[in-house]
Parts: structure tokens; C-alpha cells; sequence
């Protein structure tokens, strides 16, 4: 793999140990997967961001590095909101060892935002390239926004956002975006507004790891990043594309035609939708965009929630909308920052919790133990306060 | 009568042992007893086997991207193979040896896998050199 001049006195130790072993890291990725070079990265989103995952053994990692990060990069979610953790039953053992893993990350140089969606936070431009983590952050900055990143490891996300670069490999060369699979939806332009999530749910289990195409769905920026989420979350989907919509589909070089068609049906999307009880509601998988906040303090504007109501947000979007979040919490809705319904312990008390996810519909029965039930935001909310 | 096999290097430095040989690929997160170095995953070819000190050879990695870490506590513990040699390295084993100073070799020219175990095998992580003894 070719490194310029200064890859080379980093991989030689002229700027310090960390910095080397970083590099070290690079290089053996750019062997394992065949990479001609290293390609500059505008930002990083590192995974490995809670204690639950990294243990003992990585946060004494992370405390003995010492060099700090090249480009903006943020953290995944972690299991607790950073302050006022107490209020939704996070034990104090717990929120300590996390504290020190934040503590850990702050000293390289991260900013400290913990979230699955860091592109309403960085400016993150078509054909930028990436390393970040979380599965439908990656899926969101390759699909919709037109970025480019690999799906990265906690370690290897880490080394490239301290060398600024990541080994030029897969969903980083334009030759390995084009897709593999077309999904037609049964109803098309005339499906569900609110059906992305279970559309992505299907989907994600009939590809697997294939680019999926989708020519005759017309979604919002919202409901790609539901549809998207959903896909890397039964699937292992980095990357989709939607005929007209998604930016690459528009380009005269871009290959519309896979050969193999999959059909969802209507009555495979209605087969997902129960009735069932639940004792408690889950919004933000992934965190909320400011219009997805504007929609949820209008739905609950003058009522009262009769179970808890959690919505999942960035502590930068809930910053920058205040008045959203005032008129959400006057129901007795709670807007919670940094962390998620999938890795936090919040959710494991409950028996059955009802989501607008396809993503959290896919994970919450094995990652918090409780049975889950999938509606539209409309129906959460209504639940929620009836 | 020693000799040499050529691979290519993945994690720098040198290591010497009795090599340990599994057919089978290898999960650091819940497979490996990160105190003991044993090898813990049920049913798994090595299993009650200890790693330590021994050149490793096994066909890749497979599991969770956390057995990075296990890598980085079985070195800290003292308890980490004195080499790993994988006929194709991937990112949770590449990553685990880097981090934790284990001379790693992929692709070796002729397999490790079907030797015997106990043979004394030197790993040069830098020249991607295996000579066994």
C-alpha cells in the first residue's frame, strides 16, 4: 500500500507512540482488504462508546493512548443520558464506569456527543469520505447524503480519526456502489407514508449484504433514514439506493438494472402491525431530526401520556430546539439525550414496549428482553396518551 | 532441521513457542478467558486448552469486534500466544495483535494447520517470516 512521506515517519514513531500504532492499525486493514492507499477522512463516529461493551480492558486501552484526534469525530450512543441519569434508573456503578469511558474519549481530543446521527451535527457533504461506526449512520451518509464509509470497528474508526485517513477500500471506490438486488414495493409511490421502517425490516432479511435499489418508493429524508436503519439492522445493508431520490441513482455512470428482483408485499408490511398491550413507548431509532421533534410536540401538544414515553434524540439537536422540546415534556414525555432505546439498561424492565423503528422493532426483543410492538408515530402517540 | 515458510507480516515483532494448532476459527469475546488464557467456547476444538506463550495458528477470526480487547487483557494478563499465525487475517484478529504487541503472519505459502502441535515455530511479524524448527 503506497503512505506519503509523513504516513511514513508516523508508521517509523517520529510522531509518538499512539500515533504509530494507529498507523500500524491502518496499514494491516489496508492489507487485509486490498487498499492502494490511504484516503483523507472529514470526520470520524467511533463505536465503543459504552462500558457494557468495551469492559475494563478497553477503557485501560483507551487510558493509556496519548494523541489526539485529526478530524471532528463523535461517539456512538452510550447506555445513559450524561446528566440526570438517576431519573430513568440507571444504577450509580453503571453511570461511574461509563463516566469514565467519556472521561477516556474526552482526552483524545472527541467531541463529546454520543449519537447514530452525527450528520445533524457535523456537515457531512456528497462524496466525502468517512470512518464512522454505527450501522445506520453509516447507511444514512453513503445512501442519502452521497459520503462514503465503510461500516468500521471501534478500533479502527478510533486509528483513523487520529491519522485523518482510512485504507481506500470497499464502499470507498466507486465501483463497489453500484447496486446488486432491485426491491419492488407492492404498492409504490402509494405505500404508506408510514411503512418505511417495516419496508427496511423486510428488506434488510432478503439481501443480506447486496446494495438494494429500490426504483418506485418516493420517501422523505425521514423515512430514508427509517427505511436505511431498519435494513442494516436485519441485514448488514451499508448501502441502498432509490431511483431519483438518492443522489447517486442520478448520475449518467450509475447502473440501474440488477438482474435479480425481490417483491415486498402489502400483506407482508400489514402482517408486522399488531394491537398488542404495552407498558411503555419508544421513539428516536435513530435519534430524532429537528422536524421529527416539531411533528411529536404537535401530535402531543395540550395532552397527558398515561405509560412512559421516551424519545431519543442528540444533545445537540435538543439544544438547538428547546421550544419542541418544552411542549413534548409538558405531556409527561421524556426527551432523552445521548443515549438510545437499544443500548440502554432504561428499557429491560419493561414487558412490552411499541416502537416506530424497524431498527429498534429488530432489536429490542433480544438486546433488552422485552417483547416489542411496531406502529406509525401517529400510533405511538396515541397509545401513549389513551 | 529447520525451515522456512514465507507469509506476510500484519503485526510487527518477533515470538517463539510450541505451536498450537485449531482448524477451527477462533472468537476472542466469550471464547477465550481473558485471565487464563483457556480457551472456554464450548465444544470448540481447543476447548480447556491454554494459548499462552504458544504460536497460534488457526484459519481466521470470527465473533465480535470487542475480542480486540480480550487480545489487548490476555497481554496484559501475561497470558497472550507468543505469535498468531491466520491463513487470512481479518479485522478483529489484525486489530487484537496491533493492539496488544502479538507478532501476527497471514497467508503463509505452505498451511500450519495440518502440523503438529508442539513443534517449536519462530514468527518474524515484520518480514512475515515463519521458521519452524
Amino acid at each position: 500500500m503506497y503512505l506519503d512521506k509523513e504516513d511514513e515517519l508516523i508508521l517509523a514513531g517520529e510522531y509518538g507512540e499512539t500515533r504509530q500504532k494507529m498507523m500500524e492499525i491502518l496499514v494491516a486493514l489496508g492489507k487485509v482488504f486490498g487498499a492502494e492507499d490511504l484516503v483523507p477522512i472529514s470526520s470520524a463516529q467511533i463505536s465503543g462508546a459504552s462500558y457494557k461493551t468495551i469492559g475494563k480492558w478497553g477503557l485501560e486501552w483507551l487510558n493509556n493512548l496519548d494523541a489526539h484526534v485529526a478530524v471532528p469525530s463523535v461517539l456512538n450512543p452510550i447506555g445513559m443520558p450524561r446528566e440526570n441519569w438517576e431519573e430513568i434508573g440507571i444504577s450509580k456503578e453503571f453511570a461511574d464506569n461509563q463516566k469514565e469511558v467519556i472521561n477516556a474519549y474526552r482526552r483524545l481530543g472527541i467531541k463529546l456527543e454520543c449519537t447514530c446521527t452525527p450528520y445533524y451535527l457535523n456537515i457531512t457533504n456528497y462524496g466525502d469520505h468517512l470512518a464512522w461506526s454505527e450501522s445506520s449512520a453509516v447507511s444514512y451518509a453513503n445512501s442519502v447524503l452521497g459520503a462514503r464509509t465503510n461500516r468500521e470497528g471501534g478500533p479502527s474508526a478510533l486509528a483513523a480519526a487520529m491519522i485523518g485517513k482510512t485504507p481506500n477500500y470497499g464502499l470507498h471506490l466507486f465501483k463497489n456502489r453500484m447496486p446488486g438486488i432491485s426491491i419492488e414495493v407492492e404498492k409504490g409511490e402509494g405505500v404508506h407514508a408510514n411503512h418505511y421502517g417495516a419496508i427496511g425490516y423486510l428488506t434488510g432479511k432478503l439481501v443480506g449484504n447486496k446494495i438494494p435499489l429500490f426504483k418506485d418508493i418516493r420517501p422523505s429524508r425521514d423515512q430514508l433514514k427509517a427505511l436505511g436503519a431498519a435494513m442494516a439492522a436485519s441485514g448488514a445493508v451499508a448501502l441502498y439506493h432509490v431511483k431519483g431520490i438518492t443522489p447517486e441513482t442520478k448520475l449518467p455512470t450509475f447502473s440501474q438494472d440488477p438482474s435479480e428482483v425481490i417483491t415486498i408485499e402489502q400483506s407482508e408490511i400489514d402482517a408486522l402491525f399488531s394491537d398488542i398491550d404495552v407498558d411503555a413507548v419508544a421513539v428516536g431509532c435513530p435519534h430524532c431530526s429537528p422536524d421529527e421533534l416539531a411533528k411529536l410536540a404537535m401530535l402531543l401538544d395540550g395532552e397527558k401520556v398515561k405509560r412512559p414515553f421516551y424519545i431519543f434524540v442528540a444533545k445537540g439537536v435538543k439544544d438547538a430546539n428547546l421550544q419542541y422540546v418544552s411542549k413534548i415534556e409538558k405531556s409527561g414525555a421524556r426527551v432523552i439525550e445521548d443515549t438510545c432505546i437499544v443500548v440502554s439498561p432504561a428499557m429491560d424492565k419493561f414487558e412490552t414496549v411499541m416502537v416506530d423503528s424497524g431498527k429498534a422493532y429488530s432489536y429490542v426483543p433480544n438486546m433488552c428482553g422485552c417483547n416489542v410492538r411496531i406502529g406509525t408515530t401517529e400510533e405511538c402517540v396515541r397509545v401513549a396518551i389513551s | 532441521m529447520s525451515f522456512t515458510i514465507k507469509g506476510r507480516g500484519i503485526s510487527k515483532g518477533e515470538g517463539k513457542g510450541a505451536l498450537l494448532v485449531s482448524p477451527e476459527p477462533i472468537s476472542f469475546l466469550s471464547g477465550v478467558d481473558p485471565e487464563t488464557g483457556i480457551v472456554i467456547e464450548k465444544g470448540h476444538f481447543l476447548e480447556g486448552k491454554s494459548i499462552a506463550g504458544k504460536v497460534l495458528a488457526f484459519p481466521y477470526g470470527k465473533g465480535s469486534t470487542v475480542g480486540s480487547y480480550v487480545m489487548y487483557a490476555l497481554k496484559r494478563n501475561n497470558k497472550a500466544p507468543a505469535a498468531i499465525i491466520n491463513e487470512e487475517a481479518e479485522t478483529i484478529i489484525a486489530t487484537g495483535a496491533i493492539i496488544a504487541d502479538i507478532p501476527m503472519v497471514d497467508k503463509p505459502q505452505k498451511s500450519l494447520l495440518d502440523m503438529a502441535d508442539g513443534t517449536s515455530v519462530s514468527v518474524d511479524g515484520n518480514t512475515g517470516e515463519i521458521i519452524v524448527e
